[in-house]
């Protein structure tokens, strides 16, 4: 009897321990450092504790700008994109020729290294010396004045980031969008035109429902996917982003520690629990809105 | 409302550059008068589902017209056709509750159609009512068994008073018990609405039970229309006298010869106007009556019994069948433990068959009549 009781533990103790070590320890330690003042991770001192690590966190101009940046994004791209990915998924749904060639083109940016997609942004709408960038010309052609996107204003700036952001997660959203309307038995499309249900009542009274539980997984991950963001802005601002204006809570979080003014692990881990505090009640503010409006 | 098909015809294009179109309904034409209920029996791949189809126009038919009434409605869409189809999997809405479900198509309803609400609550409980799922209206339709869901769809397909009411399968979905009590509630429900209604359905008992006329399809061909009872009674080929009958007819090849028809080298019946040859001769499980004298010998498997029912399984080198199925009244069994049982065949329950064509051949016997 009590062999047996082992047994399972034994099972699962190579899982417990790696997950342990790499996650349940230093997410502990994350938690001790971020109440340490002046943690020093090379001589393991500090000199007190306390909310003085949250403190100085709250205050700092630079983490106010990215906390603001982070939420711009999110509240930005999510919404759009997922939108977006549903009006495309429809469309290709719709197709009756070449759908599996434009489903893989649409797929296409996912399998893109990151840098390199922000490079290609980069020519699209940085202004140099020698050339105004395509997104310039076209706006001069049409008759309005050039913006520095890259090093101009903050709207131009947070405009790009949204733009590259939406693109960039568009093609894993479509994939799920386009397979979860495939998935819909034809016979309700079949009811519904017998009896003569419009297009858009079609759409939102059938379509919508019955794909809401997809939807809903990818707002979600669309949420904490945003609130993670960091090497979409290094690939179009490069590594000072917090001179750029354009820096997110990761980036924060990554700048304290390994930046130029970097080295402050005590900051870091207190930026990372309010950025998980940030999560953890978006996503549950997300599940109690999904428990009464997505059907399953 | 009668339907009308006239030389309807739908044929599907090969999917390989080389293969063969599909055939799936080929010239079919048929009148079903107003206020019937229409069973299309056929085996699976009949193209009985595809005439629905064209009926209901979620199809268009390659050829041919399809008429309500008067109207010819082939050029029509499904949502103008006034319609109410039932599906196999009953297609029910699972987001919706079981009100939802059955109100959906009149919210859909527009212009001098549109109902107030009051009105449409009105309807849907009087749809709900016909079915008897008047206490289920609150429910989810996975909260329903199987049943009740079927009688749901059944309400949303009457709610908004089609024309024509079809059902695709409208059984198959349910266990045996909920068959029997289900097909005669669409029995009921199609007796008290009136509505012409067309079913479709493999299982011949199912069809024959509840229609008033069946349509027996083979590979997309109409083979016989006709009351259950005369078709099951006068099959015009092999086919129909084969699918028709629980359990199946007995065949047996056989000759005639003089006008009278032998099986192996028994003289079995006389059979006027027939011209000498070989035949397939079809007798039905209830056309044996076991009788000391009687002309086909046959050897003796076993005695089956069930409910009321008394069956006799035996052998004969001439059957096509491995065994012959003998429906008898009970007083009648033989004794199980002779070798040979012999049987006299009621000439109204025996068909001929031409054995190339599989056509029937008719016959007059000379003592005619007996039990039908």
């Amino acid at each position: 009897m009590k062999k047996n009781s082992l047994r399972p533990w034994l099972y699962l103790l190579p899982a417990i321990a790696f997950l342990g070590l790499f996650m349940v320890y230093p997410l502990v330690d994350v938690f001790v450092y971020s109440f340490e003042e002046g943690y020093n991770s090379a001589s393991q001192t500090y000199f007190g504790t306390g909310f003085y690590n949250y403190s100085y966190v709250l205050h700092d101009p630079y983490f106010l700008q990215a906390v603001k940046n982070t939420f711009l994004i999110v509240m930005i791209t999510v919404p759009v994109s997922t939108a977006f990915a549903l009006m495309i998924s429809l469309g290709l749904s719709s197709l009756k020729k070449l759908q599996e060639l434009y489903q893989t083109i649409y797929f296409l940016p996912y399998v893109t290294n990151t840098l390199a997609v922000g490079l290609v942004f980069m020519i699209l709408f940085k202004r140099t010396a020698y050339s105004e960038g395509l997104v310039n010309l076209l706006i001069r052609f049409f008759g309005g004045s050039s913006v520095d996107f890259i090093d101009g204003p903050y709207w131009a700036k947070m405009f790009v980031m949204c733009f590259y952001t939406v693109w960039v997660v568009l093609p894993f959203k479509i994939l799920i969008l386009t397979s979860a309307l495939a998935s819909v038995n034809q016979d309700y499309y079949r009811a519904a035109r017998i009896d003569a249900t419009p297009k858009w009542r079609i759409f939102f009274r059938i379509t919508l429902p019955m794909i809401s539980p997809m939807i809903f997984y990818l707002v979600i991950t669309g949420f904490i996917g945003a609130f993670k963001a960091y090497s979409d802005e290094v690939a179009l601002f490069g590594t000072d982003l917090n001179s750029a204006g354009m820096n997110t809570i990761v980036g924060y979080i990554y700048d304290m520690l390994y930046g130029n003014s970097g080295g402050y692990p005590s900051y870091a881990s207190a930026a990372a629990i309010l950025l998980f505090a940030i999560v953890l009640t978006i996503t549950c503010i997300n599940l109690l809105f999904s428990r009464k409006n997505v059907t399953v | 409302m009668k339907v009308v098909l006239q030389d309807l015809t739908k044929i599907y294009p090969s999917r390989t550059r080389k293969g063969e179109e599909v055939r799936a309904v080929d010239a079919f034409t048929f009148e079903i008068p107003d206020g019937k209920l229409v069973g299309l029996l056929g085996p699976s791949g009949c193209g009985k589902s595809t005439t629905l189809n064209l009926i209901s126009g979620l199809e268009a038919p390659t050829k041919g017209k399809v008429f309500f009434g008067e109207d010819d409605v082939t050029a029509l869409p499904p949502e103008k056709r006034g319609v109410g189809l039932v599906f196999q999997n009953y297609a029910l809405y699972p987001h919706l509750t079981v009100r939802q479900n059955i109100l959906f198509p009149l919210q859909n309803l527009r212009g001098k159609e549109k109902l107030t609400k009051q009105e449409m609550n009105t309807r849907a409980e009087e749809a709900a009512g016909l079915v008897q799922i008047d206490a289920l209206m609150d429910r989810k339709p996975s909260e329903l068994s199987g049943g009740q869901q079927q009688r749901v769809a059944i309400a949303r397909a009457l709610v908004k008073m089609p024309r024509i009411l079809l059902m695709d399968e409208p059984l198959s979905n349910l266990d045996a018990r909920l068959r029997l009590q289900t097909r005669e509630e669409i029995r009921r429900i199609q007796r008290e609405t009136g509505i012409t209604t067309i079913f479709v359905t493999h299982d011949q008992e199912e069809a024959m039970s509840i229609s008033d006329l069946i349509v027996v399809m083979k590979d997309g061909v109409v083979h016989q229309i006709g009351k259950p009872q005369s078709v099951y009674d006068e099959p015009v080929n092999l086919f129909v006298a084969k699918f028709l009958g629980t359990p199946g007819i007995n065949l047996f090849t056989g000759r005639v010869q003089q006008e009278t028809l032998l099986i192996g080298e028994e003289a079995v019946l006389p059979v006027k106007g027939c011209a000498d040859g070989k035949v397939i001769v079809g007798i039905r499980p209830e056309g044996f009556i076991p009788s000391e004298h009687g002309c086909v010998s046959c050897h003796m498997e076993r005695v089956e019994v069930m409910g009321r029912d008394t069956s006799v399984v035996s052998t004969h080198p001439c059957a096509l069948n491995e065994v012959i199925r003998s429906i008898i009244s009970a007083e009648d069994v033989p004794n199980a433990a002779s070798g040979v049982i012999r049987f006299e065949i009621k000439p109204n329950k025996t068909y001929l068959f031409n054995p190339a064509t599989e056509e029937r051949i008719r016959f007059t016997g000379t003592e005619q009549g007996g039990e039908t």
